[in-house]
This record gives C-alpha cells, structure tokens and sequence, in this order.
C-alpha cells in the first residue's frame, strides 16, 4: 500500500466538514455500500445507550463487592462482560485502582483510545492535542485544569493506551459512602473520575 | 523520524478545555454521521484497524493540524476507500456511476449493529512466539522509534519514550502486531506488555520524582536491560 501522496483523494470532497460527510454518505448509500438505517442504530447505540453510565456501574459494585473488586483487578474482561459490557474498543479491559499513594490517569498520545462498552465516545478534550501531548509530561499540570489537586505524597501513574488494551480507573471510594446501594454509589462516579481527571463526587 | 499525531510530550498546546459531564456525545452532528459512515465503511472488511489508523497519520501535517478530529476520520476513509478501489476518484468528484458496487451484499444493516459492535474485534492471538520477558525485568526500547518493517510505516512506539529503561509491568499474552498488519504483511502477533517508566526516565523536568508512564509495548519494540 502506498504511503504517502500529496494529492490526496480528500481533497476532491467539499471542504466544509459537514458537507464532507454528507457528499460520502451519498456515494456510499447510491452503491448500496452502506444503509442510513444503519447509521442511525449506530448513532443511537453511543448516543442513548453505551456511556459512563456502564463504567460507573461498575465501580460502583467494585467498591460494594470486595469478591467482585478482586476479580476486576485481576482480569477485568470477563468480569465486565458478564454484565454485558463488551464489544468494540473494549475487548481487552484493564482497571487500575487509585490509592492514597497513588493516582492512576489514562491518556492515549497516538489517537483516541478509550473504553467506548464502559465509558461511551471520548470527550473532546480527550481527543485534543493539549491533552495527548501534556498527559503523560505533565500530568499534574493537566490535573489542576480539571480542578484536580494530588496529595505531595500521592505518585502519578499516566497508562498511554498505545494498544487494544483498554484503560478504566478504578477511583477511591468517597469516605462517609460505605453502606450505600449500589445506584447511590454510581450517582457518585463521573466520567472523569474513571479516566483519572476527576474525582467522584462527595455525597452532599 | 515522526509523524505529527506523535504528539505525546510536545510542547506549546496550551491548556486543557474540559467540557461537562452532561456536554452531547457529538458537538455536531455531522459527527455522529462521519463516525457512524467510518465505522459502516470498516464493516465492508477491506481494511483493519490498523490501516485506518495509518490512514489518518498519513495526512499531510499541515491537514492533521488544520482538521478537528472527525475530519480527520472522514479524509482517512475518503483516502482508504480509493486506495482499496472501493470507490474511484471520479466517484468523489461526484462523477461516478450509481450501479450496484461488487460489495453492496456486505453492507452493514440496521438489524447487524448491534451484533456488530457487541462482537468486537480481538487483537489476541494463540500464535506468535513465547515471551521473552517477565513482570519485573528491566527492558529498553529501541530507537529509533521507526517502523522496522516499512520506510514510513505505522508504528505504536511513540517518539517520547523512544531508547528509555523502563520495567514490565504485566504480560497481555500475544497481539496482532501494528507495524505489520498496517501494511498488508500479516498480523504477525507477539507478546505485548505493558511496560513502565519513571517520569525522570521521559523527561529533563519531570513534575514528581515518583510519577510514572505506564505504556503498552510488543515484544519487538524491547531489548533486555
């Protein structure tokens, strides 16, 4: 396959993006090369139904279920494909757990891997330059730009997701929060807080 | 030398925007629509993901800058879709012919999604040589950080941690192998680790003495320590 060309076919679609996408559907759908019925029930998939509402499920049992925790730090694959989160970008899980030494946050510097069965399509700052390019230099920096202060003495572990290996942080469960159902826990976990930026909320 | 999405450590990007939690999954949307046309299109199976993803690293460096995110995606496919001869440049111009296409009985349908996405594609393969590593041992990465295969070619060792001792931090068992499958050469899958560096490994001024970069390595990219 060749490499690089500098006229590149892209250039012969309409510039404006939205016009772009729409040239190519059409040439697409007139071959019968794709179905906009189709289209359709993959945007409704990760627009309505595949989000961070799964990865905190998740956490929330890992942090009510010391058996189910264990095994999720141990291979996380199965156990959260038993509760029927598996498929694309996220056939080989990971989770790493915070600590108070410390803080583990995921990053991927080459393009936009994330955990789409946990966490849905990736925010638009997960895809900018200034996160994939700071992440893993200056984590900390990063961090407070989220809002986000580390103990001196927590350490930073910054996962680059060079592979099909998928991230998922496991954060610190809130003190005050033991005894709480498992829906009251995941009202608790954000996004943010499974990809290492954020922290899970304190109950009021 | 690199590419410019090997962007991990550069400096100058400023600062990071974060969007709400409660912000729409597509800010546009022509987004949901240049995601859902890319992800159909790879559904007619005449690449892997590996080749897309060199398709968008081979953008020129000045459209890799220019363009957001999911323009990207949408010049990748638009380039893969002539490469692979699924559609003709006349077809982009919009001078194509509207005939049924030799591929048409491999679209995805509405009924196929869900399987579709639900089944995946696993990079893990029982074959491919033993490990020659184990968790703990001390590793170096190769440097330069090229595609030892392909002049050019698609490689997952960023420049940053190019030459850099690191420690291996757990076995993922064999993978498909980037560097060659991005190229027509096979899947050619070998052990992949995950491997671990301190930050003062990385970089002159690292921010913490303890902060550490976690990065996921095939067993080429690494020489014993």
């Amino acid at each position: 396959m060749p490499h690089d060309h500098h006229d590149h076919p892209h250039a012969l679609l309409p510039p404006d993006p939205a016009l772009r996408v729409k040239a190519l559907e059409t040439i697409l759908t007139r071959k019968g090369l794709i179905d906009p019925a189709a289209l359709d029930e993959i945007i409704d998939t990760y627009q309505n139904r595949i989000g961070p509402q799964n990865g905190a499920r998740v956490v929330a049992k890992a942090w009510s279920d010391p058996a189910f925790r264990a095994a999720l730090l141990e291979d996380a694959t199965p156990v959260v494909a038993d509760l029927g989160y598996y498929g694309r970008q996220g056939e080989h899980m990971v989770v790493v757990e915070n600590t108070p030494a410390r803080h583990n946050m995921v990053v991927c510097t080459l393009c936009s891997c994330y955990p789409w069965p946990l966490l849905g399509i990736p925010p638009g700052w997960y895809k900018s330059d200034a996160y994939r390019a700071r992440a893993v230099r200056e984590p900390r920096k990063v961090l407070a730009e989220f809002g986000v202060t580390l103990p001196e003495g927590t350490a930073v572990r910054v996962w680059d997701s060079t592979a099909e290996v998928r991230y998922l942080v496991l954060p610190m469960q809130p003190e005050g929060t033991e005894g709480m159902s498992e829906d009251e826990l995941a009202a608790l976990v954000t996004r943010d807080s499974m990809i290492g930026t954020g922290l899970p909320k304190v109950p009021a | 030398m690199t590419r410019v999405h090997d962007m991990g450590g550069r400096f100058g990007d400023g600062p990071v925007v974060p969007e709400g939690e409660d912000a729409p999954v597509f800010a546009e949307d022509w987004h949901a629509r240049a995601l859902a046309v890319t992800l159909a299109a790879g559904a007619l199976g005449q690449w892997n993901i590996d080749v897309s993803r060199h398709a968008r690293e081979r953008l020129s460096p000045r459209d890799y800058t220019r363009f957001s995110y999911y323009e990207k995606w949408l010049s990748g496919l638009a380039d893969l879709l002539v490469e692979t001869g699924v559609l003709t440049e006349e077809d982009l111009r919009g001078a194509g012919n509207d005939e049924p296409h030799a591929l048409a009985q491999r679209a995805l349908k509405a009924d196929a999604v869900p399987g579709v996405l639900t089944k995946g594609g696993p990079a893990d393969r029982d074959e491919g040589p033993a490990p020659l590593f184990s968790a703990g041992q001390a590793v170096r990465t190769h440097i330069p950080s090229d595609n030892a295969l392909v002049t050019g070619g698609h490689t997952r060792l960023p420049h940053y941690a190019a030459g850099a001792l690191g420690y291996v931090e757990r076995l993922h068992g064999n993978h498909v192998f980037p560097d060659s499958n991005a190229h027509g050469l096979g899947e050619a899958p070998e052990p992949l680790y995950a491997v671990r560096f301190h930050a003062r490994e990385l970089w002159a001024h690292p921010e913490h003495p303890e902060d550490e970069v976690v990065l996921d390595l095939w067993q080429s990219y690494l020489a014993p320590a």
